[in-house]
């Protein structure tokens, strides 16, 4: 038993917390890169350019429906063979971005979809012109609604920057195995001590999205956004 | 890229099929877990209900990683020699399964109640009225967004790269350590990957447009 009391010595607590803070800062820089280009992306694909829209759209398709574990080790292992060599963090955090502006961009589509079109008729027949109404009338309102989906999307993004330990990225997970590798009695408490570190993350992540679901009285427009959104993973 | 399927074109196919064997494996026992706990979770019984709650949150809110890398370090060491292949489907498992409890119980809860008041007034139990009036009800309506735990559940079958399941993803590594060339190898497993989920996503999509 005592040995097993090791594993919380201050020393490991500690090195987990090291973790802990890489974990959060990859998930950070990654939700504030994809949130604006995830933005920007999901209106360049409902406003219609031509051939644009289309090629953003498809391109968006395709990411959302690899692996992230794929994308990560594309831009860690495969980008060097044409000269570009990131570091395991910014590795992490282009592949993070990447990957979870497309997810964002499909929320923004469906969120912007999902405003009934007499609004966009309105704000045009009182004289704005087409982004003046985009931008004034219809993206606070989507935004509004889509705010609890986006919090999801980024408690699952917390939850994956764990697969970048493949890629020796020093987080949380990466720490717990050093030190477990260091001494198998402290396996057990060491899974202990990851679950509860990213629950606690990710479940009050989770409650503060059903809380805005709640204040913004969006439960049943989010509902509908979710449903347009394809793929998100709750 | 066309030189390393002609050279590891044999390993790709059986990286692929392990993944889709993977993938249809873990999809049947989330399907059927998954429903039971949504199912748990909408009965009068208060304690059932709880016991349904954490398990779907539990799960929702740990990694995969952190849950397959339980069955693969953990269990072998104190109980019983699992295999790669094996604990990363049942951490695959138990984390879809959580979702799929979720995307059910949704479905359940958008039955108009009056089906089940109905059917409990006819003189059915409440398991009788669950099985024949509110379940077929509900699976119609969470047939898309079950699709789209589906191609999930194809893009997360990639955690079995970390514990040795000879997935698809394994065998790209594999692939790209010893081709030495890293980008074409990874852009292979892209495609085949898409090859699974892209068909799948655009049907899902056409799916929710005519259900609509």
């Amino acid at each position: 038993m005592l040995t097993v009391l090791g594993a919380y010595s201050w020393i490991n607590i500690r090195f987990l917390l090291e973790g802990a803070w890489v974990t959060i800062l990859v998930s950070v820089c990654s939700i504030i890169l994809s949130y604006i280009f995830g933005v920007i992306l999901g209106i360049i694909r409902y406003v219609e350019i031509k051939y644009v829209s289309a090629i953003v759209g498809f391109v968006i398709d395709i990411i959302r429906n690899l692996p992230l574990i794929l994308i990560i080790f594309f831009t860690y292992f495969g980008l060097p063979n044409i000269g570009f060599k990131p570091d395991p963090i910014w590795a992490s955090v282009i592949a993070m971005a990447v990957f979870e502006s497309a997810m964002v961009a499909e929320i923004v589509r469906a969120g912007i979809v999902s405003i009934p079109t007499g609004q966009m008729e309105g704000a045009r027949s009182t004289g704005m012109t087409y982004w003046q109404a985009l931008r004034y009338i219809i993206l606070p309102q989507a935004i509004k609604n889509m705010i609890p989906a986006i919090v999801s999307q980024f408690i699952s993004l917390v939850k994956d920057t764990s697969l970048a330990t493949i890629i020796v990225l020093p987080d949380l997970m990466n720490h717990a195995q050093i030190i477990y590798g260091q001494n198998t009695n402290y396996t057990i408490p060491m899974f202990l001590a990851l679950s509860v570190m990213y629950f606690i993350v990710c479940y009050s992540l989770s409650l503060l999205s059903q809380y805005l679901d709640h204040r913004l009285g969006t439960a049943k427009k989010s509902g509908e956004v979710e449903e347009v959104v394809q793929g998100a993973e709750r | 890229m066309i030189s390393i399927f002609q050279n590891y074109g044999s390993t790709l196919l059986y990286g692929l099929g392990q993944t889709l064997l993977c993938s249809i494996i873990a999809l049947v026992f989330a399907l059927v877990i998954g429903s039971g706990f949504a199912i748990l979770e909408v009965v009068p019984n208060k304690f059932l209900r709880v016991i349904a709650r954490v398990y779907i949150e539990v799960f929702r809110n740990i990694p995969l990683l952190v849950i397959t890398m339980f069955f693969y370090v953990v269990i072998p060491m104190y109980i019983v020699e699992i295999s790669g292949f094996a604990s990363g489907t049942i951490g695959l498992i138990l984390y879809s399964s959580a979702f799929i409890a979720e995307t059910v119980r949704s479905g359940i809860q958008s039955v108009d109640p009056g089906q089940m008041e109905g059917a409990r007034a006819n003189g059915l139990t409440f398991w009788q009225a669950m099985r024949y009036i509110v379940l077929p009800q509900a699976f119609r309506y969470v047939i898309p967004p079950l699709g789209n735990q589906f191609i999930n559940l194809v893009k997360n079958s990639s955690v079995l790269a970390f514990v040795a399941g000879f997935d698809l993803m394994y065998q790209g590594n594999v692939i790209a350590s010893d081709s030495l060339q890293s980008m074409s190898t990874y852009l292979c497993v892209g495609v085949l990957y898409l090859i699974l989920t892209l068909p799948l996503s655009y049907y899902m999509r056409y799916l929710e447009k005519k259900l609509a």
